[in-house]
């Protein structure tokens, strides 16, 4: 408890508070889509926070993670929308979502997580596939998904009258859906934060890493590593669940093409380039990686426009061109991510030693 | 002989056309420091593998503190109070060395996902008494001074010493040492010895690998002899030293 008592770490704490309430009412300047667009780099913290836990704590390398994403966003969709008729309240969806998502990820995990390393991730993104695939025909015989076409109409989060997706007036300022969405989303994505914290410094936790570091030596200490590894599966599966049912309700559409590869790799990059298994490096890899493509989607075109007098190249594909080539670029130069915990990368700094 | 601790009976293991264990069967009385040796690749650390169930033995059994030991799973195996250490050290090295101890605890303990995400009374008890046996253990073995380092930055000693306290965090009964003393200076080795008397006289049982023949027979109230996947002599360290069999086994193999 000392350290909350420690007056930098507070001010540093009072600053950060600051910034997270101020941040929806200065993107709302540039317009209520910089509002979203925020909304949805917290709700990638969550999913990268989620997939950290398999592929940064336990060391299991998941391609399929989206697929948990969708079983929660659907979850959602076919409980709250007019496709079935039913309307319940999101507090009592998100957890079915959670329960049921931990329930696939269970059902993926027991019997392929005998599988190591590239057998394991051919295995999950195959699974992440037939998610999608499910979904894009679960409309015949039975109409479950509606197919293609997706579920519309989606029930926003509300408490009571108080709905989500309207603007109202607090306190005599105006507050706009998006801009509720994402003072919900921060309690949530702090929630998440604390969880992962704990569960990193706790016996599972390092039961994690020690299997990461040597899964015989943990076997003969007493580890159960396939229960501890199905229980990393289990978790990540569950926050992937609710984010995804909050996806659906931010959008109050959803589509299996929301759910496709790129997805899962896309969430991966996050976890990767921010630092595999520091919760403040995947933070910032999920926030960058949701960010910088919209900033370069607005800004190309512009640039070029000032600068050469014309629109050279479609923004949308020198958009993608940088994307990638600022992977390539800090994968080069930071090969432990932007922000990697300490031990690793000494651990990284050591092998290149070793080769040269 | 006292009570029986770990019986193995008719214990086999073949890979490919290498018999690596021929029928092997041993006793081990509770309380005892029993000595497995033998020339190099006489099937010493398979025996050891098959005993904390990371092969499966193609044939024999364990009996085990009277009941029989489950062949396929090693996590059972510490569960039931058999630890060990590894000839080529597996410590989690980038785990700090009170953290490899830590993690020996787990099997003796049990918070679970809630636990670790509410933090109740019990999980902080638990775990606070985790954390104050593991600093016991570093001192125990004599690298209290080391705790927060971490295990791959540790000497070569230091480091056998963590894999001890390690396999002493999970509270077996039986524990397995593979050749704890290799690579080590006289002194360390002197060292070494005092701590296995010591871990021997606070009531664990010891199955020990050696090659240094002078800490065998120091150390050791039985020796079996291994060649070739058989046990070709079992007695005090005074006669199997003078056994003709066994002078030969070595003398064949390596000048030892
Ligand atoms: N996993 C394995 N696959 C194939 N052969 C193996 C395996 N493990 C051991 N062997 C073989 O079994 C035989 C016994 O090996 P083992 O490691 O048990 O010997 P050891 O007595 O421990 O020797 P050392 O004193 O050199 O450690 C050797 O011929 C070895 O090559
Ligand atoms: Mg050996």
């Amino acid at each position: 408890m000392a350290k909350w008592l420690n007056p930098r770490s507070a001010l540093g704490l009072a600053l950060i508070a600051a910034v997270l309430v101020a941040l929806p009412f200065v993107a709302a300047l540039g317009g209520q889509a910089w509002v979203r667009i925020v909304n949805f780099a917290i709700l990638y913290v969550f999913l990268a926070l989620g997939l950290n836990i398999v592929v940064g704590f336990a060391g299991l390398l998941d391609l399929g993670y989206i697929a948990f994403y969708a079983v929660g966003a659907y979850v959602y969709a076919l409980l709250a929308s007019p496709h079935f008729g039913l309307h319940l309240p999101f507090w009592a969806i998100l957890p079915i979502g959670a329960v049921l998502a931990c329930g696939f990820g269970v059902a993926l995990g027991s019997p392929t997580l005998k599988l190591r390393g590239d057998y394991l991730a051919i295995v999950t993104l195959g699974f992440g596939e037939i998610i999608r695939i499910f979904l894009n025909n679960l409309n015949a015989p039975v109409n479950i998904t509606n197919g293609a076409q997706g579920v519309t109409l989606i029930d926003p989060i509300a408490v009571g009258g108080f709905k989500f997706s309207a603007a109202s007036q607090i306190f005599g300022l105006t507050v706009s859906g998006p801009q509720k969405y994402y003072f919900f989303l921060v309690a949530l994505a702090l929630l998440v934060i604390v969880i992962n914290l704990r569960l990193q410094h706790s016996r599972i936790g390092r039961a994690w890493q020690a299997i990461r570091e040597d899964e015989i030596a943990a076997k003969a200490i007493g580890i159960n590593t396939r229960n501890i590894k199905l229980l990393a599966f289990a978790m990540g599966a569950s926050f992937g669940g609710i984010a995804g049912g909050i996806f659906s309700a931010m959008q109050g559409f959803v589509s299996p093409e929301s759910f496709s590869l790129i997805e899962s790799v896309m969430v991966l990059a996050m976890v990767v380039l921010g630092g595999m298994g520091h919760i403040p490096g995947v933070i910032l890899g999920a926030v960058l990686l949701t960010v910088l493509p919209e900033v370069l989607r607005y800004g190309v075109g512009p640039i070029q426009q000032v600068v050469f007098g014309k629109v050279l190249v479609d923004p949308e594909s020198l958009r993608m061109l940088i994307f990638g080539l600022a992977l390539v670029l800090v994968m080069r130069w930071k090969p432990a991510g932007l922000w990697p915990s300490p031990e690793r990368r000494r651990e990284l700094a050591e092998t290149r030693a070793e080769k040269l | 002989m006292a009570e029986v601790l770990l019986r193995a009976a008719g214990v086999g293991k073949h890979f490919g056309g290498v018999k690596a264990l021929r029928d092997v069967s041993l006793t081990i009385g509770l309380g005892e420091v029993y000595g497995l040796i033998g020339p190099n690749g006489a099937g010493k650390t398979t025996f050891f593998n098959c005993l904390t169930g990371l092969y499966v033995p193609d044939g024999g059994a364990f009996d085990f503190a009277g009941r029989p030991l489950k062949a396929d799973a090693p996590h059972q195996a510490a569960e039931r109070g058999i630890a060990r250490t590894f000839q080529n050290i597996r410590l989690f090295g980038n785990m700090s060395a009170v953290e490899n101890v830590m993690v020996g605890r787990h099997v003796r303990t049990g918070a679970g996902v809630f636990g670790a995400m509410f933090r109740d009374a019990r999980t902080r008890a638990e775990e606070a008494a985790i954390r104050r046996r593991a600093a016991e253990l570093l001192h125990y073995v004599g690298i209290a001074d080391r705790a927060d380092d971490l295990a791959k930055n540790l000497s070569y000693g230091d480091q056998r010493r963590l894999e001890i306290a390690r396999a002493l965090a999970t509270e077996p009964q039986l524990l397995c040492l593979d050749e704890p003393a290799a690579g080590m200076n006289a002194t360390e080795t002197e060292e070494l010895r005092l701590l296995i008397e010591g871990i021997r006289r606070d009531g664990t049982t010891i199955l020990l690998i050696e090659h240094d023949v002078k800490l065998v027979m120091g150390l050791c109230d039985r020796v079996a002899v291994l060649d070739y996947g058989e046990k070709i002599c079992e007695d005090v360290p005074a006669v199997v030293q003078k056994d003709s069999r066994v002078i030969e086994a070595y003398l064949g193999g390596s000048v030892a």
